[in-house]
């Protein structure tokens, strides 16, 4: 094995890397209440560090570690179900059509029915968009034609987006269509995380459940099935699996992108290129991506109209550049 | 032992296969030979129930369909024509995945299937950085790391220089000899008279012949041969 550290202690430090950067959100924020406070406000307490605690920094770091860890779990799953670097949940449209389900939930009424109608709407959203490709992967599309449905994809999904907004009966629709456009954690609620955190663990363990048979499709589909494998269900778990994942976080969170290209790729060198081995790296290392860019975002910009999604795009942007040159001089 | 009886199957309403009727006894290598799109692979996807058919194939005394996948898989090792990696993983690695139907990672039949393909010099080298030959032998070994029964292996010669081609058939011999049921599909004529101890030729999805006689090369493949030392060499056409 080509690795640098064996698998589980390099996941342990990514994991606490990413609950370290994840704390540090929790005691970063422009009202000053010291760590002490903050952490007694938590486990329970009232006043101003309680509500402070409670209702604005827990809900922000728990749902940076959960969007996080749903993007870079769903890029791996992707990448080993495309047997393509180049797959993730942002650049194959996904993200964009969970963010068009959830402005079409918010502000054409039906999340004020249930809140549970908003991840709803995103994972359909996800879904479609996920089908539309795994369809065309089908039909034997290549690599290039994978990606530019997802740049159509995207496309139609945020033009969409912005034409419901335009015609939603919330004056301050537009105003928060960068939100759904760029993601943020900012005001986050608690119920936000109660609803994404166990869409995105379901959604995790869906996708860590075809972790064999991604394996397998290092192969090819047709060793895959000589080894046992039903191919068909394999498939089935990862777009259901990252449906729901970056639905649940979209909807939450809005349209944070290159985290699923990046993570998994920055790992590989660590972890290797067994799809199997990356899935649940790609969760910490996503976790730890987001968790520490809202940070970065936060010390930048205090006043927070940078957004979270602006920081991973900057990231990740040059990254899918670098990729694509690789790429080609591979071939 | 694999019984197929008068199996036929086909792709969008072309025939592929037409009542064929044949058998791949244990211990003996049997080779697959016939023009381009005779049906060659899609008898060995039949074997694996990879391909919907009519007729009837028995593996080992069961009908395919009565089979689970995992058992299928650790009875039946398949070796798909021009397979490749699409991740740039350590050979040994790739190999691991033969285990995969007894969800093992059986380090020494990982060592053993290495060393039989001859691979065991590169083992730790990423597939991506081999030679074509080199690759050709890694996804073989992956095969033999099931340590399954019987061994179906399509065009495994296609990528290998002459001697690890006879190697190859030296290999699946030995493979044979140990009681395993072994059928390749080879477009080296060469090779499977030399080295097969049955032939089954298929043309346009049925069995022609059970040989190579003259006759049966002047049939099918249109082309007349020389014949040396037990062998023979594709000559000209007729």
């Amino acid at each position: 094995m080509s690795t640098l550290l064996p698998g589980k202690s390099a996941s342990y430090l990514l994991a606490s890397a990413a609950i370290l950067a994840a704390a540090m959100s929790f005691f970063l924020g422009p009202t000053h209440i010291a760590p002490k406070e903050l952490l007694d406000g938590l486990f329970g307490g009232h006043g101003i560090a309680a509500i402070v605690a409670r209702e604005i920094r827990l809900p922000r770091a728990g749902l940076a570690l959960f969007v996080g860890a749903a993007l870079g779990a769903s890029g791996a799953a992707l990448q080993g179900l495309f047997r393509n670097p180049l797959a993730s949940p942002d650049v194959t449209g996904v993200t964009s059509c969970a963010g068009l389900g959830a402005v079409v939930a918010l502000y054409f009424g039906f999340a004020a029915l249930s809140p549970a109608l908003l991840p709803a709407f995103a994972i359909l959203g996800a879904l479609a968009s996920a089908s539309i490709l795994f369809v065309l992967a089908r039909k034997g599309a290549g690599v290039m034609a994978l990606v530019l449905a997802g740049v159509a994809i995207s496309s139609l999904a945020v033009a969409l987006t912005a034409l419901a907004l335009t015609f939603a009966a919330n004056p301050y629709a537009m105003a928060e269509m960068v939100l759904w456009m760029m993601g943020s954690l900012k005001d986050r609620t608690l119920t936000d995380l109660a609803f994404a955190a166990p869409l995105i663990v379901i959604g995790i363990a869906l996708l860590l459940s075809a972790a064999r048979g991604l394996d397998a499709l290092t192969l090819g589909e047709e060793a895959a099935r000589s080894l046992g494998i039903d191919v068909t269900s394999v498939r089935m778990r990862v777009v259901l699996g990252v449906a729901l994942a970056t639905g649940a976080a979209t909807a939450a969170a809005g349209a944070v992108s290159f985290v699923g290209l990046v993570v998994p790729h920055l790992l590989r060198p660590l972890f290797g290129y067994r799809p199997a081995q990356l899935i649940l790296p790609s969760a910490f290392g996503g976790a730890l991506l987001v968790a520490a860019s809202d940070v970065l975002v936060r010390s930048i910009d205090p006043s927070e109209q940078l957004r979270l999604g602006v920081v991973t795009a900057m990231l990740g942007a040059p990254f899918f550049f670098t990729l694509i040159l690789k790429l080609r001089r591979e071939a | 032992m694999i019984v197929f009886d008068r199996v036929g199957a086909g792709y969008a309403g072309r025939a592929a296969l037409r009542e064929v009727s044949a058998r791949l006894v244990p211990g003996k290598v049997t080779g697959i030979v016939g023009p381009n799109g005779a049906g060659k692979t899609s008898l060995l996807r039949a074997a694996l129930g990879l391909l919907p058919h009519t007729g009837k194939v028995t593996v080992q005394d069961r009908a395919v369909e009565e089979w689970s996948r995992e058992a299928l898989a650790r009875t039946i090792a398949y070796l798909p024509q021009g397979g490749d990696a699409h991740w740039p993983v350590p050979a040994r690695d790739l190999v691991t995945l033969g285990r995969l139907p007894h969800r093992d990672r059986d380090a020494r039949a990982v060592a053993d299937a290495l060393a039989r393909a001859d691979a065991g010099a590169f083992a730790e080298r990423r597939i991506d950085e081999l030679s074509a030959g080199e690759r050709a032998r890694v996804l073989l070994a992956r095969a033999l790391a099931t340590q399954a029964p019987v061994l179906l292996a399509d065009e495994p010669a296609a990528f290998l220089d002459p001697a690890h081609q006879l190697r190859l058939m030296d290999l699946l011999r030995g493979e044979a000899a140990r009681g395993t049921t072994v059928a390749v599909t080879l477009h080296d004529l060469a090779l499977a008279s030399r080295h097969c101890d049955e032939v089954l030729v298929l043309h346009e999805g049925r069995l022609a012949a059970t040989d190579l006689s003259d006759e049966t090369l002047a049939r099918v493949f249109g082309i007349a041969v020389l014949r040396a030392d037990g062998a023979l060499v594709p000559w000209r056409l007729v």
